[in-house]
């Protein structure tokens, strides 16, 4: 391999980490905060594409669908659960919170059907109408077992990510998509051309890590994130409720996985069921990460994408199986460091 | 249920299996063909999963490499499919084995993450060999011939299938209430508790990820020369989730659960197939995914513990008879009494910046009871967990009977003659009282998992469970060896820690705040038993809180606070000495 | 009225019933005290108070039942435990927990401030570490810091497990200090404690609790001189 050809595959592969990298760190997010592995979470990122592309082609998203019947299910949920608890005075706000808010997106789109929209208007109306899909399918699925352990969590979490690629296929049918470039624009760099795009992908990979983090530590709710991240109860005792930090962790992980969805749409085609691998590839990341270190995670993401660049060129067949048999040298490695016998019964 | 009834049942129901070529049509013959098939799939999750606590997402490529293996020999290279079976057994179980020692370390969902992992890997593996056909598969899988019978029909490969079946549920069954089964049973306990009865915990859950494997491999084996062809398409992550969805929906912690989980699931399927397409028109097979998932996850929000959790009742209790005149387990030599037994020299153990343990050093003898007392948060515990292996000493050294165990692991200190008990109680609650006692004889005993699966361990087993019975007798829980442990409050679960802990035979019983929690007359039984034990030569190191408790049962007490051992003597002494007062006693005057 | 009423209180863990029965009253300003050996219940009695253990029986606080009311509900109500484990976000800074410990009146910017200051104040030791991480204080420094961040939360019921637990006797008297003081600032206190001298002198009204069932009660100056109790708990020569 000459120089030349690695240097492209490497850059095509920091390209394609830095889109894992959002990904990654959004799983990291709602784990931190839920528990919750939310498997279905590059699904999200693929249905992001799909929306932009049906916008690009003055089509009506099949996303309004999904978004309208999820409001529904979480709503006569959440007002069965409010009757209930005999808590009578909570209904208007769980309309409000639960069906009007998620049903404001879908109702922009329906006025806007039909009319050509710049750019700009298209990603942001994708982006918002995807946000309300996790933290619904949050309250459908997992609040009903909270308290369940992480392994029952990860099975209805799988089960989810099956459902939802199968509410996929209804919504948006099998046809793959591509959206327009964001720019043709390239740039030429120590004698190579590199295209404004691999910019973009980079840098907003880079600016949305760091308002993440910035969100981190300089608001109050983000540090509210962080303590239910670090201690649940810890939390709890001083009136933080998780399921109101769980509802941000899947709101702010739906914005990363969004904008993945738009900065991938572009560079390869994406169908309704594409989410689970490149979901799965950002997964090997986070592990690397441990779940907790988001550092540690995007450098893993990285290196996924980077690998998997190579892997491609050296064998498209076995491309797969390298990047996840990469997991097994990690899990190794974190097996062997885990040091002394640390007691986890259940019951 | 009384056993009688329930023997009479699963006759009646093994009677209506076998002749059911009789009275079933072809079609549903293959619909219990298949059964089987899945069931023996989810029979090693129930295994992995509802008794060793392992849950994984890639059994379907066990099932893919048995599959393959049988195919490859027999369509592609011509050999007897019962070569086939040879290798699909080999390959499973070795792939199982390579990884399961990279993964079965990790903790609950980062090991369930990596069988993700694993079996994308080799699904893929499977579409892009061009030794396996590619995504093509292998077509003409030829049928399994039994010497000049060749099993064409669906009724032949029945009598097959359900064969291996039965088969593997005996063993499985027998395996269960074996010294190796109850170790599984103890898995989920955590691995303090296992460890520190001298079972190897690691070793424990690579077998039975291995075995089930195996269960998977031949299941593959089955589906290959039932299908007659292979393609990557059965062994993809989503079935892999069926099948344990199979095993969590029937009940992942009764066998059975197994067939009444894929028995379910298939038929289900079978007849969303047919009427799915008449409610909603031009459905998909992916909307079938869809009810179907949805299904699963109202399932698990609803009944965690599957459909046998409803019905478990109705299971008759288990029963064994006890032979009293076995001969006994042999016994380990005693040492001498007043000879030294334990020597804690200069231990210190630091976490982080704090300094739990600071160079404490102190004797035991044998036969003596030595009480270790202190404030809450003086560092007993950690003393206890350093003394036991749970916590390796940053410096120092502990001797036992002569031998340096200072950095040896748990449960070779266990097997040395070591036996603990906890402080909160870890007992077995859904296993029986006799059972709980039998893991503490595991030290004791040898039978592996194809003994016991076999029942080749008879002989060893009557041994441990007359043994466990005595020690039961001993502690006074003598009178209902097979109530369930759980049931019992949380007085006598303490003593029945300490039968468990009889049972292996020990130099020295080492007792974690034995008496916390418990009432008076709870105390004052509790005291006299350990009495008792001590006139049997047995040394007992006592960490208790209790001062009344310690004062009138111990003949020697060691304080600490601050990490510091402080005093030392008898009770006596102790009690009069300024410091402990001041530290102890809430001397805050 | 009384601040908190419990009467007959039940909670158990599946078949083991860890309080039976038990009722006390505390009176606002009060400081009341449990003592009783390990395992008696006393953390559970807590924790049940709290909301994070499940129970049956009547739960009164300022006359609105407790028991409909979720933990956050219950903390916004001005009632703050701080757990024997003390429940610190290790990972965070000094002044993030404490700013966190005001989480429930997030919106009083200029009180939180102020009571910020206050906290400082009183416990100087942590203003010095405020960068510091918590989970690298030491024993006396953390629960400085879990007392101080349940003092943020402007508590009217102070729930109190084991403050004394691995503390070294200076600061343990430090510690009861404070807890006296907290009189005079108008909070109330339910303490659980092995200390039992320590504790029967700071309160005014004492239970021992024993096996989950309360065996004695009365002012705390009558236990303490009660021959009985000071030979179990008390240390008596």
């Amino acid at each position: 391999m000459s120089s030349d050809i690695a240097a492209i595959l490497a850059i095509d592969g920091i390209a394609s980490g830095a889109i894992y990298v959002l990904i990654a760190i959004g799983f990291v997010l709602i784990f931190a905060v839920t528990r919750v592995i939310f498997v279905p979470f590059g699904d999200i990122s693929a249905f992001t594409a799909l929306t932009l592309a049906a916008l690009e082609t003055q089509r009506l998203p099949g996303t309004m669908g999904l978004v309208a019947l999820l409001a529904v299910m979480a709503t006569v949920m959440q007002v069965t659960a409010d009757l209930q608890a005999g808590d009578h005075k909570a209904i208007p706000s769980t309309l409000f919170f639960y069906l009007l808010v998620p049903l404001v997106p879908v109702a922009l789109m329906w006025f806007a059907a039909g009319t050509v929209m710049s750019m700009p208007v298209r990603m942001g109306l994708s982006l918002l109408l995807v946000l309300p899909i996790a933290p619904l399918l949050d309250r459908i699925v997992f609040r009903p077992i909270a308290d369940a352990s992480v392994l029952l969590l990860l099975t209805v979490s799988m089960a989810l990510h099956f459902a939802l690629v199968g509410l996929g296929l209804m919504f948006f049918g099998p046809e793959g998509v591509r959206t327009q470039p964001l720019t043709d624009a390239s740039w030429e760099i120590a004698g190579m051309q590199v295209s404004l795009q691999t910019f973009l992908i980079v840098g907003s990979a880079v600016v949305f890590s760091a308002l993440l983090y910035g969100f981190f530590e300089l608001t109050l709710t983000g540090k509210a994130l962080r303590a239910t991240a670090v201690n649940r109860t810890g939390a709890r005792l001083v009136g933080i409720r998780p399921a109101y930090t769980g509802t941000m962790a899947y709101v702010l992980a739906s914005v990363l996985a969004g904008i993945s969805g738009i900065l991938i749409s572009p560079v390869t085609t994406i169908f309704y069921d594409s989410g689970f691998l490149f979901g799965l590839r950002a997964f090997v990341g986070a592990i690397i990460g441990a779940m907790v270190n988001y550092p540690v995670t995007a450098l893993g993401a990285l290196l996924v994408g980077v690998l998997e660049s190579f892997a491609s060129f050296w064998s498209s067949a076995f491309k797969e199986v390298i990047v996840f048999s990469l997991l097994l040298p990690v899990l190794l490695w974190r097996s062997l460091s885990v040091g002394e016998v640390e007691d986890e019964a259940e019951e | 249920m009384s056993k009688i009834q329930f023997r009479y049942l699963t006759l009646a129901a093994l009677l209506l299996l076998v002749t059911s070529p009789l009275y079933l049509n072809p079609f549903s013959m293959t619909l219990l063909n298949y059964i089987g098939v899945y069931g023996l799939v989810a029979l090693g999750l129930v295994l992995l999963t509802g008794i060793g606590g392992m849950m994984s997402f890639g059994q379907a490529a066990f099932v893919g490499i048995g599959a393959y293996a049988g195919a490859w020999a027999s369509a592609l290279q011509g050999y007897s499919p019962w070569v086939g079976l040879m290798l699909a057994i080999v390959l499973s179980c070795s792939v199982a084995l390579f990884l399961g020692a990279i993964t079965l370390r990790l903790g609950g969902h980062f090991l369930a993450l990596s069988t993700v992992a694993w079996g994308l890997s080799i699904f893929f593996l499977f579409g892009n060999l061009d030794g396996l056909g590619n995504y093509n598969g292998i077509a003409n899988v030829p049928p399994i011939s039994i010497g000049p019978l060749k099993l064409v029909a669906s009724w032949q490969m029945f009598y097959l299938i359900w064969a291996i079946v039965l088969l593997a549920l005996l063993a499985s069954r027998n395996l269960l209430d074996s010294r190796s089964g109850r170790a599984m049973r103890a898995l989920r306990g955590g691995n303090l508790l296992v460890e520190s009865l001298g079972i190897n915990a690691f070793a424990t859950r690579l077998a039975t990820f291995v075995m089930a494997a195996l269960f998977a491999g031949l299941s593959g084996w089955l589906y290959a020369h039932l299908n007659r062809f292979v393609s990557p398409a059965p062994f993809e992550v989503h079935v892999g989730i069926d099948y344990l969805m199979m095993a969590m929906v029937g009940g992942a912690t009764e066998l059975i659960g197994a067939f009444i989980g894929s028995a379910l699931v298939t038929l289900t399927k079978n007849s969303i197939q047919d009427y799915l397409p008449l409610i909603a028109k031009g459905a998909s097979g992916q909307l079938e995914i869809v009810v179907f998932s949805i299904v699963f996850i109202v399932l698990l929000q609803r009944w965690r513990g599957g459909l046998i959790s409803i019905s478990s009742h109705l299971l008759p209790s288990p029963h064994h008879e006890i032979d009293g005149q076995v001969a006994p387990l042999s016994r380990r030599p005693l040492p001498h009494r007043d000879e030294t037994l334990l020597t804690v020299d200069q231990v210190e153990r630091r976490f982080g910046g704090l300094v739990a343990v600071d160079k404490v050093s102190f004797t035991l003898k044998a036969g003596e009871i030595l009480g270790l007392i202190g404030p809450n948060g003086a560092g007993k515990s950690t003393m206890f967990n350093l003394l036991t292996g749970a916590l390796r000493p940053n410096s120092g050294q502990v001797v036992f009977q002569g031998r340096d165990i200072t950095h040896s692991p748990q449960r070779t200190i266990a097997k040395a003659g070591i036996a603990r008990t906890f402080q909160h109680v870890k007992i077995r609650p859904k296993m029986t009282l006799l059972d709980n006692v039998l893991l503490g004889t595991h030290p004791r005993t040898r039978s592996g998992f194809f003994n016991g699966a076999f029942r080749l361990d008879r002989k060893e087993e009557a041994q441990a469970r007359a043994e466990a019975l005595r020690q039961l007798q001993r502690v006074g829980l003598g009178d209902k060896p097979f109530e369930l442990a759980g049931n019992l409050p949380l007085g006598n679960q303490r003593v029945l820690e300490i039968a468990r802990a009889l049972a292996a035979d020990p130099v020295l019983l080492v007792l974690d705040e034995p008496a916390a929690g418990l009432r008076r007359q709870e105390k004052q039984a509790l005291a006299e038993l350990l009495q008792s034990l001590r006139s049997e030569n047995l040394t007992i190191l006592l960490v208790e809180h209790d001062m009344e408790f310690v004062m009138g049962l111990v003949d020697r007490i060691v304080v600490m606070n601050f990490g510091c051992k402080i005093c030392e003597g008898l009770p006596a002494d102790v009690r009069q000495d300024p410091h402990v007062q001041d530290a102890y006693l809430g001397g805050l005057v | 009225m009384s601040l908190l009423a419990i009467r007959s209180l039940d909670v158990s863990y599946g078949k083991v019933e860890a309080v039976r029965q038990v009722s006390l009253s505390i009176e606002a300003g009060q400081i009341v005290t449990v003592i009783g050996p390990n395992g008696a219940g006393k953390t559970t009695l807590l924790a049940a108070t709290m909301g994070l253990l499940p129970s049956t029986g009547e739960m009164l606080y300022e006359g609105r039942d407790l028991r409909r009311m979720d933990v956050e509900a219950r903390v916004e109500a001005g009632i703050v435990l701080v757990p024997e484990n003390r429940e610190l976000f290790g990972d965070m800074s000094v002044s993030d927990n404490l700013i966190l410990g005001a989480y429930s009146h997030r919106h009083d910017g200029a009180g939180n401030r102020r009571n910020l200051d206050a906290v400082y104040h009183r416990f100087p030791r942590l203003l010095e570490r405020r960068h510091q991480k918590a989970n690298t204080l030491s024993g006396g420094e953390r629960q400085m810091l879990a007392l101080g961040r349940a003092l943020m939360a402007k508590p009217r019921l102070l729930l109190l497990d084991e403050p004394s637990l691995g503390l070294a006797p200076l600061i343990v008297r430090d510690i009861f200090k404070i807890i006296a003081s907290l009189r005079e600032t108008g909070v109330s206190v339910l303490l659980v404690e092995q200390n039992a001298r320590a504790a029967l002198e700071t309160a005014d009204v004492g239970y021992v609790l024993e096996t989950g069932e309360i065996v004695h009660s009365g002012a705390a100056d009558m236990l303490i001189h009660d021959p009985k109790l000071i030979a179990t708990y008390l240390g008596g020569h």
